[in-house]
């Protein structure tokens, strides 16, 4: 595919997003990647990417591995930045704000826009010090104040009930799932305004990515959601938009039950229904 | 069938469990050695009277400890000049330790088992540990106080133990006087006359300054006088005693009370006071100052300049490894110039202390110390303060010593934390120092302490650069004391390690001084046993917290 193409199917589908915005009311973009191209030293892993994810939706990235679509999660905060051979061209707007413009606090970003990782990477520390971790690097450290937002974001991870006479044990003491959403409560503790979500599942049994599965579809009334997803049943389950990435190019993206129904690139039917990937 | 075997991998095991079996037996060998001559020599062995005629002498009685034996065959005793006859196979040979070197000359004499008449244990034979020419061994004849005799006889032990019991108070009300004191009084004097001094090169030597001064002077030598008086009735008091001894030859002798440390009579002494006698002599190396050039008395200087050293070493050598450490791993651009670094480091590790030693002295001590002298100091000059070896320029030598060791360690610690405990970090938007100070840290100190331990271990026992930079054979004034500022970085101290190549090596009395070398050696072990399990106690505890993630 032709950058040329990219980008006008990048134009068809903003306007497919205002179609499907008018017709719940709420249709302002929150994140806009514009012409984004990543190398890793000579190595181009991202090419040309233009999307756009709306305010308050859960946006799912898919594709086969390696295509790119953690690379392109990383670089909405600017977690590209820890690798020394990455270079980026093209912008990120987030409410309208280049990301990438050199004026930018990157700790400041990332408060705004949170990540959890595939893997649970709780801090070797107690459960409440792991959640109020954000808080404290803010200087918050008015008691009060963490008991009351961590009760807030365990609740809001769904993990107050389990855990509300445990949080002064350590965190590597629980379940992976447990770690998970303790993880998810931490980066919410902190009021992000975007949730990036890379393979959050992955590594979980079935029972405890049903969990998760049902937190994003209560998280994502008060957050920007992106996603990263091998598994394409979740990606269908969770998101409304769904993104399909191949080759570090962006194929096409749409509201995911289109992409799912009437996909408009073959690649993409060929992906969905198992051809490769 | 051989080849088989070969095969099944059974010849491999047991090479592997001989070496181990090998390794383990040498360990336990060393500490064994250490232990039971360490351990033995504060036991108060029998005292033997001897019947002993050489051939063609006069017989002669022979009073004193067995402390070691030989056995020689014949024609080895022959060759070494021994008159052997025919029938005598072997040649056996006794150690014993007679002491009373201001009569005889020698504390030790070999004696041979064949000459040995008639052997005893009298019960009255005795003991005395003196603060100058080493063991008496004899008998008790009188105890004398200001000419006069009190007891004679039976009754004079008893006596004695009384009046060396009064004595013993006074003389350590003496000593507090003396160290004490008098001790910071002419500590107190040093440092009028310097600031006299410095005023004087300031050229602030005025009259209201020469007044302060003198008023102070004069405070301080009115303590003196004081002091000086109490001491000389405390030293009337403790020269009135006097107990007369006889030797095993016969001769008399007297010895004031005031020189004796204790007298005992092992002969009599039941197994309870032994044990009694073993803990007092145990306690007293381990709290008091050396005597009779470091071969008698304790060795609370030594252990004390050890630790203290090895405890300011850690304080230097911890911020500095770390830091750099840190630098090496998480700042630097990682390349050829890293590289080339750390071979440097891993490089300075293999480097003979000796040199570090000389390097001390050369740099630190030299031009350092010499500079810091010139600059802060002048009113002390030439007389040097840092500009000579002491306990501060020892502890920043041994720190660049052991320095690769914790940077090394540190490193590996940094490098094992995952990357996504820092990604977590860094996505809740902590800078890369919040991560480091808050996370990351906190997560390598295990590894910090294991670089500690490491280098506590090789600290303690170093000796050959010590000797350059500030290690002497006696300083009973510490570094650490109540006259102000407290610490006194500037001092030479006494190191364990150093104190056994002295006693061991240098002291006039090897023989005498031979068991001390392994008590002090036990000790020495110990004490570095002990800062080695309290830095691994503390590492084992952060391991326990901050548990790397698993899987």
């Amino acid at each position: 595919m032709s950058t040329q193409q990219v980008r006008t199917h990048a134009i068809d589908m903003s306007s497919v997003l205002r179609n499907k915005g008018s017709d719940n009311g709420q249709n302002e973009t929150c994140i806009k990647v514009e012409n984004l191209n990543l190398f890793y030293g000579e190595k181009q892993a991202l090419h040309n990417i233009n999307l756009e994810m709306p305010k308050k939706k859960v946006t799912a990235y898919i594709g086969p591995s390696g295509c790119g679509k953690s690379t392109l999660l990383r670089c909405i905060n600017r977690m590209n930045d820890l690798v020394d051979s990455a270079r980026i061209e093209g912008q990120i707007l987030l409410d309208g704000e280049n990301i990438y413009d050199k004026s930018v606090n990157v700790a400041a970003l990332r408060r705004r826009v949170g990540m959890v990782f595939q893997k649970p990477n709780p801090f070797p520390k107690s459960i409440f010090e792991n959640v109020a971790y954000g808080l404290r690097i803010q200087g918050i450290n008015d008691k009060r104040i963490l008991e009351e937002t961590v009760e807030n974001s365990l609740r809001g991870a769904a993990l107050w009930d389990e855990m509300k006479d445990r949080l002064n044990d350590n965190a590597l003491g629980m379940s992976g799932g447990q770690q998970q959403r303790l993880v998810i409560a931490r980066a919410i503790a902190i009021e992000p305004e975007v949730l990036l979500l890379d393979e959050p599942a992955s590594a979980l049994d079935p029972i405890s990515t049903l969990k998760i599965e049902e937190l994003i579809n209560e998280l994502k009334e008060k957050y920007t959601i992106v996603i990263v997803t091998h598994n394409m049943q979740q990606a269908a389950r969770v998101s409304d938009y769904t993104a399909f990435m191949y080759m570090g190019e962006l194929i096409e993206m749409g509201t995911t039950s289109e992409l799912f129904t009437n996909p408009e690139k073959k690649q993409t039917e060929d992906y969905i229904t198992g051809r490769y990937g | 069938m051989i080849k088989l075997w070969f095969k099944s991998g059974s010849p491999w095991i047991w090479l592997n469990a001989a070496a181990v079996s090998v390794c383990m037996l040498m360990v336990v060998g060393v500490l064994g050695l250490v232990i039971v001559r360490g351990v033995g020599h504060f036991w108060p062995s029998q005292v033997v009277q001897f019947s002993y005629q050489e051939e063609g002498k006069q017989p002669q009685t022979i009073i004193g400890e067995k402390v070691d034996s030989s056995v020689m065959p014949a024609l080895m005793a022959k060759s070494a000049g021994h008159k052997m006859t025919d029938n005598e196979e072997t040649l056996i040979q006794y150690l014993i330790k007679v002491g009373n070197r201001d009569v005889t000359g020698t504390d030790f004499r070999w004696i041979e088992e064949r000459n040995i008449k008639e052997r005893s244990e009298p019960l009255e034979l005795m003991v005395i540990e003196r603060r100058e020419w080493g063991n008496f061994y004899g008998r008790l004849l009188e105890v004398k106080e200001a000419g006069n005799t009190l007891a004679t006889g039976a009754d004079a032990w008893s006596v004695l133990q009384v009046k060396l019991a009064e004595v013993l108070v006074v003389y350590k009300q003496i000593a507090h006087l003396e160290k004490k004191e008098i001790g910071a009084i002419n500590y107190g004097l040093e440092r009028l006359r310097l600031k006299q001094k410095r005023l004087q090169l300031d050229k602030q030597w005025d009259e209201a300054a020469k007044q302060q001064i003198a008023s102070e002077t004069a405070a301080y030598d009115v303590k003196y006088k004081e002091y000086q008086a109490q001491l000389a009735t405390l030293y009337q008091q403790i020269r009135r005693c006097t107990l007369v001894a006889e030797t095993e030859s016969g001769t008399q002798i007297k010895i004031p009370l005031n020189k004796v440390v204790r007298a005992f009579q092992p002969n009599a002494m039941s197994v309870l006071d032994k044990i009694v006698h073993y803990g007092v002599k145990v306690v007293e190396f381990l709290t008091e100052d050396p005597r009779e050039a470091n071969t008698e008395g304790g060795i609370f200087p030594a252990i004390f300049g050890t630790i203290m050293m090895v405890m300011m070493m850690s304080v230097i050598v911890t911020p500095f490894g770390v830091i750099a450490a840190v630098y090496l791993r998480e700042y630097a651009k990682q390349g050829f110039v890293t590289r080339l670094i750390r071979i440097a480091v891993n490089n300075l590790a293999g480097v003979p202390s000796v040199v570090y030693g000389v390097f001390g002295l050369g740099f630190f001590v030299y031009i350092l110390g010499g500079n810091i002298d010139q600059l802060f100091f002048p009113e002390s000059l030439p007389a040097p303060v840092f500009g000579t070896p002491g306990l501060l320029w020892a502890s920043i030598t041994l720190a660049l010593l052991t320095l690769p060791v914790v940077i090394v360690s540190t490193e590996e610690g940094l490098a094992r934390i995952p990357s996504s405990i820092r990604e977590g970090s860094l996505a809740l938007g902590a800078t890369k120092l919040e991560t480091l100070w808050l996370t990351v840290l906190p997560m390598a100190s295990p590894a910090m302490m294991t670089g500690l331990i490491l280098a506590v271990a090789r600290a303690a026992g170093e000796v050959a650069p010590l000797m350059l930079v500030g290690v002497v054979k006696l300083a009973p004034t510490l570094p650490l004391d109540g006259n102000f500022p407290f610490l006194h970085l500037d001092r030479k101290f006494m190191h364990l390690g150093f104190h056994i190549y002295d006693v061991g090596f240098q002291s006039p009395n090897v023989e005498a001084a031979r068991p001390l070398v392994y008590a002090t050696a036990l000790l020495l072990v110990l004490v570095i046993i002990g800062l080695n399990l309290a830095a691994i106690i503390i590492r084992n505890n952060l391991r326990e917290k901050y548990r790397a993630l698993e899987g």
